[in-house]
């Protein structure tokens, strides 16, 4: 025997002490009961339809899966906590002489690499699609990926002024969204203004949208807003749903017409994109030109934020969000505070919603439902609030995911051809948004420490104090 | 004159499964403080629940008397939506109990879109009708149009089983030690665990009634409609909800009034405005009380302490 393995040997007995396998046992057995409980018969019943019948199709094979499987996840779960509990009571030999001090936040050892990193590979993006696929053509489905991650990075950061910087919690976000897709929309069907035109109008309409629906809820707080903004949201959907004349309805609007390239259409004869500069007219061209304009955009709601945190009212919000009494003790205009944040969120929200409308060329009330502003508000949670690189991080995970989970071909080795992985793709992303506020309720990078500061930064951050009611 | 009569017959009804959901909301509400986004779907979970049993029951088991099948799907689907309505809380809301103030809320929304996609993939994406339970009705009397007003056996036993079961669980609130140790849970938690008060039992046993009444209300919403699909549970849970901070949440009574106002508004709305806004109604309904009377009807005002 070598060396390692007698020190592994030496402690397994001090494991196994602790870890009492009868009592976990017993607990996991318990779980699993519970399992099978809940399983009854949601699971072990499936009802099928043929015609206008109903019948009935058992399947306890399942329910026995997945009952074994709880029982050994919860096992799993004791032996480590055991195994962590172990490491904690035997105390680690320098621990005592380290001197205390303030650790540098996840975010500052993140964002110091992490920001040249990801901006670097944003902006080369459509390049290194195009030489690792090898044409425009093959690159196409990894542009457009990029693109709907771009929009919901940007759609993220926005809402992260509204949630992560005035602490406002927003369930409705996706109605600004919805203006600006509706606004250019209709300005370019009606009046027949062009992409550039109708892009501030749509943020400046949704900026306004914001201060509207932002009055009447500013005397509330907390759970309350949340489900008043929600039923904003709903109305505005239900609306467009219904008032046909303005925005035909259910069916939506379609053949927007499609953004120019300053003036020059995407088109393949004179006059177009490809003939000014002497390319062979490919529609990959557009494409390509939406993510650059999507990134800039992106980039503008960074740089935008990060920039108004620094400015008196930037650090307004972050006061509004630690304690809005202490707030308004220290004499600072609430009602301003929240309405610039409420039209602010939303101008940003519009632009994407115009960009989202011209990359579709069609808009329907079915993309703006409550879905949507979940999923918004999880990149936002997921990512740390307040946090604008979490916030991407969270956005290229929550969107891009589900994207890995479709080309998971082996999974239907496993458990059968009928088997799409994308179906569970709202199912984890349910059960991740319950994990991570048990695990790690401030999200993947945690920022709470002011942006400015005087003088120098206190060891006690806002990190470790708790929020108040605010 | 008839068709108001027969629109505050279905209000009625409809208000009465308003109540039943509500209930669950305003009493979460009122011992953690949170809004129990996921209610609704735990309604529409236990409809799945009771629409299985009752094909169990009558398909394979061969019981043919409607009325005990309903009694045995009653009571069977408030013990499993019980179940989770216990388990939710244990997993999803009791390890966040002094985190920050969003953390539930958050929590509720990830456990709201599971549930719905649960079932969706669980039981499929479609419409799922029942075959017919009840369908007797009482003529109450004929007007003079030709125009029946009608109280159907279905309507009946909604408003029959909901009554006692309100009276059933307003006497357990009141009456006896559990009702004894919420109250004292609602009013401060750590003097009453300090009194000796197990407090996260309590909790849990709130959580259990409520699903158990939103079971109920699951059972009674999947007689009268007679179809359930998985997206089921959203809107009448947000009107529940309305009908929880309109009665004044924290107040029993008040959920139950609170039903049967919006269930009553929701029917004449769609029979004398217009039937596509009637979902409009009901949330500007939730937005206008919240903002203006966020005490609601029967409710104390919140009392704000820094």
């Amino acid at each position: 025997m070598n060396a390692p393995s007698i020190t592994s040997t030496a402690q397994t007995p001090a494991v196994t002490r602790r870890f009492d396998l009868r009592a976990a046992l017993k607990d996991s057995f318990r779980s699993a009961l519970i399992m099978l409980g809940l399983s009854i018969p949601i699971l072990a019943f499936r009802t099928d339809q043929s015609g206008g019948d109903i019948f009935l199709t058992p399947r306890w094979g399942l329910v026995a899966i997945i009952c074994a499987i709880v029982f050994g996840l919860r096992l799993l779960l004791h032996a480590f906590t055991a195994s962590k509990a172990y490491r904690k009571a035997t105390p680690s030999s320098h621990q005592a002489t380290e001197p205390v001090h303030a650790e540098p936040s996840a975010y500052q050892h993140v964002s110091k690499f992490a920001i040249p990193f990801f901006l670097g590979v944003a902006l080369a993006f459509p390049l290194l699609v195009y030489l690792i696929q090898g044409g425009l053509n093959e690159s196409r489905y990894w542009v457009d990926l990029g693109i709907l991650i771009l929009t919901y990075v940007m759609l993220g950061w926005g809402l992260n002024i509204v949630v992560g910087l005035a602490g406002l919690l927003d369930l409705g976000y996706v109605a600004f969204y919805a203006v600006g897709a509706y606004s250019y929309a209709l300005l370019s069907t009606t009046f027949g203004l062009s992409f550039w035109i109708c892009l501030p109008l749509a943020g400046i309409l949704a900026a306004f949208w914001g201060m509207i629906l932002g009055f009447p809820v500013l005397r509330l707080r907390g759970d309350y807003l949340a489900i008043v903004t929600l039923a904003f949201g709903e109305i505005v959907r239900l609306v467009l749903i219904n008032w046909v004349d303005l925005t035909n309805g259910g069916a939506g609007i379609s053949s927007i017409p499609r953004a120019s390239f300053f003036g020059l259409p995407f088109t393949a004869g004179e006059g177009g994109f490809a003939a000014t500069f002497g390319l062979e007219f490919n529609g990959m061209h557009r494409i390509i030109f939406l993510y650059y304009l999507i990134l800039v955009l992106a980039l503008l709601t960074n740089f935008v934020t990060m920039r108004l945190r620094r400015l008196p009212i930037g650090r307004a919000w972050e006061a509004l969000r630690e304690d809005e009494i202490a707030c308004r003790s220290l004499g600072i205009n609430t009602t301003n505070t929240k309405l610039t944040a409420f039209a602010i969120g939303a101008m940003f929200g519009g632009f994407a919603g115009s960009f989202f409308a011209v990359r579709q060329g069609f808009v329907s009330p079915e993309s703006f439902n409550f879905l949507e502003s979940a999923i918004i508000l999880a990149i936002v949670v997921l990512g740390g609030m307040g946090s604008q690189i979490g916030v991407a991080i969270a956005a290229i995970v929550l969107v891009g995911g589900p994207e890995i989970l479709r080309n998971l071909t082996f999974l239907q080795a496993i458990f059968g051809t009928g088997f799409d992985p994308n179906e569970y793709r709202l199912l984890l992303f349910g059960a991740g948004m319950v994990a991570m506020m048990v695990w790690r309720p401030r999200g993947l990078i945690s920022e709470r420490e002011p942006s400015v500061i005087l003088k120098e930064r206190k060891a006690i951050s806002g990190s470790l104090v708790k929020e108040g009611h605010g | 004159m008839e068709i108001f009569v027969q629109q505050l017959i279905n209000g009625l009804t409809l208000g009465s499964i308003y109540g039943l959901i509500a209930i669950g909301y305003t009493m979460v509400f009122g011992i953690i403080g949170m809004v129990n986004f996921a209610h609704g779907d735990v309604f529409m979970l236990s409809a799945f629940i009771s629409l299985i049993f009752f094909l169990l029951l009558t398909t394979w088991l061969g019981i043919s008397s409607v009325a005990l099948a309903l009694l045995i799907v009653l009571v069977v689907a408030m013990a499993l939506t019980s179940l989770w309505g216990w388990a939710i809380e244990r997993i999803a809301y009791r390890p966040l109990r002094g985190s920050f103030r969003l953390a539930p809320l958050i929590s509720a929304i990830g456990v709201s879109i599971f549930l719905s996609n649960f079932v969706q993939v669980a039981q499929g994406a479609r419409n799922k009708p029942t075959p017919p339970m009840v369908q007797d009705v009482i003529v109450l009397f004929q007007g003079e149009s030709g125009y029946n007003v009608a109280l159907s056996y279905k309507q009946i036993i909604i408003m029959v089983v909901t009554a006692v079961l309100l009276t059933i669980f307003w006497y357990l609130v009141q009456k006896t030690s559990l009702g004894r140790a919420q109250r004292a849970c609602e009013q401060d938690r750590k003097m009453a665990a300090l009194l000796g008060i197990n407090v996260d039992r309590t909790i849990s046993l709130t959580f259990v009634i409520g699903a158990a009444l939103a079971s109920v209300a699951g059972t009674m919403y999947l007689l009268y409609y007679g179809v359930v699909s998985f997206n089921d549970g959203f809107v009448p849970g947000v009107k529940a909800f309305t009908a929880a901070v309109l009665g004044g949440i924290g107040s029993l009574p008040g959920a139950v009034l609170g039903g049967l106002i919006i269930g009553l508004i929701e029917v004449f709305w769609s029979a004398y405005f217009s039937i596509e806004y009637k979902d409009v109604a009901a949330f500007s309904i939730l937005a206008i009380v919240l903002i203006f009377m966020p005490s609601g009807i029967l409710g104390r005002p919140e009392v704000e302490k820094v």
